[in-house]
């Protein structure tokens, strides 16, 4: 009884979680917070991941833009801290940008926090459609937690689950497309799998909206079931590339076929991406 | 943190003076700089102001900065008005024979950072001066060219 009881409990307070980060104002940005943190990203990101973020400057610097990136690493995003860092220095804090987040990331009390004055919004269309309203660039995972939890031997593939929302954002912003490729995320851990089977025969995906409870081995827990509260991440050298931007519009036409998008978008991806693998010799060592 | 490099050139501080005025020749000899271009009206001169990146580490570092000290031909200097807080200052000081000793100096803090900041700032200070000291070594470097093309320096 009381076995039983502890994880519908547990579960119930995750859906809580939930339901407390779904939060989308743009105000809760802070400029001098982000630049008060730059130091430590700057330090973790040079000397722990070796980090590289390659073509920047394609980001147009006058207007805002979607920034479509692969997701990796679990619930500790590396690679986004690490685009997140190059974006601010590169363009300054007082430029906005935001991104988007999973609502359990935003619901914890201390690091949903953090993550509102970094420009964090919870992911929804709506949140994403106000802020490039604004005329702020937004960073979005189209892949989320199903690409961020999948197995290490899937590290170097773009698997974004058939999720086509971006395409339609971009298209009623009318803004363009700009590819973010990112590599090493997935060697912070080895991520075996993300348990989608096992989320569903508990039911997580009606209790938490969960569709994924992904299993690891990730310090310092040794085996690691849901990430939940992270993990502490190997030093994996991580590397970014930006691609140009993709006018949808321009290329595809005014009522474009939104499947011929989505598979444009993802092989531009999986190119690069099959690129700065080859550049890599080793696991972790880049 | 501040650091201080120089090197000593065999052209006068004028010629100098005529190079590192030129808001163009920067990216030819400045280490690591991936971005340099004029904001604003002047091109140079006192109040003139450039949006500059450097590649330091794992990012680009940089931003608005303004001239805001410009007395031919000894010294240059600026501060940051966005981005990282830095001032720079180019110094130029004759030496017999007309030579020139060029002093670079630059110094950058993260304020309000706490602990994590003044770590960043000491482990900063080392891709920051072998980029400077790369800078130095360029510059020389190019000065020498010029002259050797201008028999009238690199002014001419």
């Amino acid at each position: 009884m009381i076995g039983e009881a502890i994880p519908t409990a547990a579960f119930r307070y995750l859906g809580e979680r939930i339901s407390a980060g779904s939060s989308g104002s743009l105000e809760d940005r802070d400029p001098d917070y982000i630049r008060k943190n730059l130091p430590l990203l700057w330090l973790l990101a040079t000397v722990y991941f070796r980090a590289e973020v390659r073509d920047l400057a394609r980001v147009p610097a006058d207007r805002p833009v979607l920034l479509v990136g692969n997701h990796s690493g679990g619930n500790v995003i590396i690679d986004t801290f690490v685009f997140s860092l190059a974006f601010s220095t590169h363009f300054g804090v007082e430029r906005p940008f935001h991104q988007l987040a999973h609502n359990l990331a935003m619901g914890w009390p201390l690091a949903g926090g953090m993550l509102r004055k970094s420009g964090t919004l919870s992911a929804s269309h709506d949140h994403a459609e106000k802020a490039l309203a604004a005329g702020a660039p937004v960073l979005v995972y189209p892949g989320g937690d199903w690409e961020t939890h999948r197995p290490s031997w899937h590290g170097n593939k773009i698997e974004f689950g058939g999720r086509k929302g971006f395409i339609k954002l971009a298209l009623d912003a009318g803004v363009p497309i700009v590819p973010v490729v990112s590599i090493g995320g997935q060697e912070t851990a080895l991520f075996l799998s993300r348990g989608n089977r096992l989320a569903r025969a508990l039911k997580l995906d009606k209790t938490a909206r969960l569709k994924v409870l992904p299993i690891s081995l990730a310090l310092p827990w040794g085996l690691n079931v849901g990430d939940f509260l992270g993990h502490f991440p190997l030093p994996a050298k991580i590397t970014v590339q930006v691609l140009p931007p993709i006018d949808v519009i321009e290329r595809f036409g005014a009522d474009p076929d939104l499947d011929e998008v989505y598979e444009f978008v993802t092989d531009q991806m999986q190119m690069a991406l099959d690129g700065l693998a080859a550049e890599r010799r080793f696991p972790v060592i880049g | 943190m501040r650091i201080d490099e120089h090197v000593e050139v065999a052209t006068p501080p004028e010629a100098v003076w005529h190079y590192l005025e030129d808001p163009e020749n920067y990216l030819r000899f400045m280490a690591g700089l991936t971005h340099w271009e004029v904001a604003g009206d002047r091109a140079n001169g006192l109040g003139a102001r450039y949006r500059i990146l450097l590649q330091v580490g794992a990012a680009e570092v940089g931003g608005l900065i303004e001239m805001v000290e410009w007395n031919e031909p000894f010294d240059i200097a600026w501060h940051s008005v966005t981005g990282v807080d830095n001032r720079g200052r180019w110094r130029l000081r004759s030496l017999p024979e007309g030579c020139t000793r060029i002093e670079f100096r630059w110094a950058y803090a993260f304020p309000g950072s706490g602990i994590p900041g003044l770590v960043t700032e000491l482990a900063a200070s080392i891709p920051v001066r072998r980029q400077m000291r790369r800078t130095l070594r360029q510059l020389k470097q190019q000065l020498e060219e010029v002259s050797a093309r201008s028999p009238a320096g690199p002014a001419g």
